[in-house]
């Protein structure tokens, strides 16, 4: 423990804290832009400079250790300046254009702007000038509003380990962006957009798909309806400033049936379906001694990551089709046929935590009858600027009830959302259907959490399990290296691309409140703890359902339409 | 691919990343984007990475080079002595922009912070020849000059009439 002085205060601190911590720790704000909770300090945009005695020169805070008898200023007049000065140029480089910027009051450079009280333009110079990326299905790049604090370049380099973007040229000419400045859609970007959770301004931004959802609302023969990701009901409230962690399933089949979709359907039907397959396929695996470690194929961000950069343990995927496209071809056929409406007329749209689901929903081989099993897909973001369209007041609606067959579900599908949770629901199943049995305990505490791979062994009759779960793609190489080189001793594993998973996804609320993974994480565990029913077998629509389409899982039928293939896309 | 230039760079980290790129360049007289792949597999890093550090220095090149490369230079003395005017003539004679190469491959105008030339100021550099002391209208009678003919490798100082 060292003591300093802040603004003239005693503060305790520890050795390893930075003075930006320290102030923090007495409610003092000092501003950030490129800073990044958990990553090494960068010092690049220097707004959280403080005034240090002794020292000729402001200082970053951010970046600067604290030690004993440090006394610092963080709002002298000095410092007030140099804040405001660097707040006006990132201003004046920058479109100003708030006013139909899709960030618009939710932009840091904006409240930057607000706090120093900025009131004229005082510099007038160059402007950079770069064209918008609009290459990827998921999302845009916009350079020209970009401030170059490098957090997108940070998250995508050391959380992600994915390395697309990076600075490329330099000083005025400065921008991030891929190699050679192509489109993101020939990079190796997998469209996880953690870079966009993280973007303080909108220079990285989804691509909206709020036209095509709007056109299948009003027309007359589409039959448009919604399906709910789990993950998605855990954050939607926040845009509300619910409390975090507020589940709001029910506000949500409200909103969005005032929205005009004819029915609401529940993505957690489709995720116990996807649990009926996937245990089957595991068993499969092992019986028949197929290529084991099986992995889930739920993320379609880390299904394009192995395309891209492990090609050759394709085989090791579950076949699956992610939970939304299972509930979309599901609604295509069977529920179509039940109706007797032409596949061609149902619209699917899927609420979705995730971007990367945009770009899976093109995906070629997702597709019956040459028809999309989904055809739109819109993120928490999305779905909430048609609720303030529309004048629907979210917080203050009733509850309702999804519409059924596909909108029964379990406590195994709930936890879906969140990093382990997919395993923990394979594993109730899996177990059941290998003993005839039930698991002893319902929580498998050593795959929650946020670890960045999670591992345990389940003991089925005889034999041994070993499970492992890899809480975000910047976690799994040291894995699929262990398995090229025949090393790997487990048999099944789950990757998610987003650190925490879904209830994390790229589709999600912005902001940057440090406990949201945590909030949501036991928002979800909640919802499963609640249900009466928590295993993906005992949801008596799918054993409908099987009884009446698909037969038993692995069928002939449901190869045809609930499971897929991949292909390499290494260059 | 480029096996034969990694053989004497043991060290297959970050480290080596600039020596292999000055490499390659020399080779090809700029830096492919195969070149730049292997580069970046083989030092373990993003090709983004790699492509971020070769646009970050002027000595790397991401496009071939001309038959004949000019230098202008915008040192003090030669700007205090109107060096931007020769460009513009330059530019204006060629018909592309400093850092770009003609269309037939012929000429690259590229821009030099100071070539060390400055007594003779304003100074352009056509390969290893110098043009010392010229004005915006020497600039046709050199650009003819090294339109016929390829690279030049003698070093020959030519100092104009003023």
């Amino acid at each position: 423990m060292v003591e300093l002085t802040i603004n003239k205060i005693k503060v305790k601190a520890e050795d390893n804290m930075t003075i930006l911590d320290a102030a923090k720790s007495v409610g003092i704000t000092v501003p950030t832009l490129c800073h990044l909770k958990d990553l090494v300090p960068s010092g690049a945009c220097r707004i959280c400079s403080v005034e240090v005695e002794g020292f000729r020169n402001l200082v970053p805070s951010c970046a600067y250790p604290v030690s004993e008898g440090l006394v610092v200023e963080t709002n002298s007049p000095r410092v007030r300046r140099a804040r405001k000065t660097i707040v006006e140029l990132l201003v004046e480089d920058h479109p100003q254009d708030c006013l139909v910027c899709v960030r618009n009051k939710n932009c840091e450079l904006q409240d930057l702007a607000e706090r120093y009280s900025l009131r004229e333009h005082r510099f007038h110079g160059e402007s950079k000038e770069h064209s918008i990326d609009i290459s990827s299905a998921s999302m845009e790049r916009d350079p020209g509003k970009c401030i170059l604090c490098g957090r997108c370049v940070r998250v995508c380099n050391e959380v992600q380990k994915i390395g697309a973007i990076d600075f490329t040229n330099r000083g005025f000419k400065s921008i991030v962006t891929t190699p050679y400045d192509k489109g993101l859609n020939v990079s190796d970007c997998i469209l996880c957009v953690q870079c966009i959770v993280v973007c303080p301004t909108a220079a990285l931004r989804e691509r909206s798909s709020m036209k095509e959802v709007s056109s299948a609302l009003e027309s007359r023969t589409k039959f448009a309806v919604a399906q709910i990701a789990p993950a998605v009901r855990a954050t939607l409230g926040e845009e509300y400033h619910l409390p975090l962690g507020t589940d709001v399933t029910g506000k949500l089949v409200t909103g969005l049936k005032r929205l005009g979709f004819k029915k609401v359907f529940d993505t957690n039907f489709a995720a116990d379906l996807t649990i009926w397959e996937e245990a089957n396929e595991l068993i499969h695996r092992l019986v028949n001694n197929e290529p084991v470690p099986m992995f889930t194929s739920c993320c379609p961000g880390w299904v394009k990551f192995l395309e891209h950069n492990y090609p050759d343990l394709i085989q090791h995927l579950s076949s699956c089709k992610s939970p939304h496209e299972m509930e979309g071809a599901v609604l295509k056929t069977y529920y179509a046929k039940k109706l007797g409406i032409s596949p061609k007329d149902v619209f699917v749209v899927s609420i979705m935590p995730c971007t990367v689901k945009k770009f899976e929903a093109s995906r070629p081989e997702l597709t019956e009858e040459k028809l999309q099993d989904v055809d739109a897909v819109l993120t928490t973001r999305e779905l909430v600027r048609f609720f303030n369209v529309a004048g629907i007041d979210f917080a203050d609606l009733n509850d309702s009830e999804f519409d059924n067959p596909l909108g029964e579900s379990t406590g195994a599908a709930a936890i879906f959302g969140t990093s382990g949770g997919v395993m923990e629901a394979a594993l109730r199943t899996a177990y059941f259907t290998l003993t005839g049995e039930n698991l002893e305990t319902m929580e498998l505490n050593a795959v929650r959490g946020t670890d960045g791979v999670k591992e345990t062994i389940i003991k089925i009759g005889d034999k041994e399990l070993h499970v492992a779960v890899v809480n975000g793609i910047g976690n799994v190489r040291e894995i699929l290296d262990q398995v090229r080189e025949g090393r790997s001793h487990y048999q099944f594993v789950e990757v998610m691309a987003c650190p925490g998973g879904c209830i994390n996804g790229g589709g999600q609320p912005i902001h940057q409140k440090t406990d949201k993974v945590l909030q949501r994480m036991r928002a979800l565990y909640e919802i499963d703890k609640k249900m009466l029913k928590r295993r993906s077998h005992e949801n008596e629509s799918i054993k409908t359902l099987y009884k009446e389409f698909f037969i038993e899982p692995g069928s002939h039928v449901s190869h045809e339409i609930l499971h897929t293939h991949y292909h390499s896309r290494k260059k | 691919m480029h096996n034969q230039i990694f053989e004497k760079y043991t060290k297959a980290d970050k480290s080596s990343l600039i020596p292999l790129l000055q490499e390659v360049q020399a080779i090809y007289g700029y830096l492919p984007e195969d070149a730049l792949t292997d580069v970046s597999e083989y030092v373990k890093l993003p090709l983004s990475r790699v492509y971020g550090v070769a646009t970050f220095y002027n000595q790397f090149r991401m496009s071939p080079l001309g038959e004949n490369v000019i230098r202008v230079c915008r040192g003090t003395a030669c700007h205090v002595k109107n060096s931007s005017n020769l460009l513009f003539a330059l530019e204006d004679a060629l018909n592309i922009k400093a850092g770009e190469t003609t269309r037939d491959k012929k000429f690259t105008i590229e821009l030099v912070n100071c070539i060390g030339a400055c007594s003779i100021a304003p100074v352009i550099t056509v390969n290893d020849d110098y043009f010392g002391r010229i004005t915006t209208k020497d600039i046709p009678s050199i650009v003819k000059k090294y339109a016929g003919k390829t690279k030049t490798n003698g070093v020959t100082v030519t100092e104009e009439a003023v």
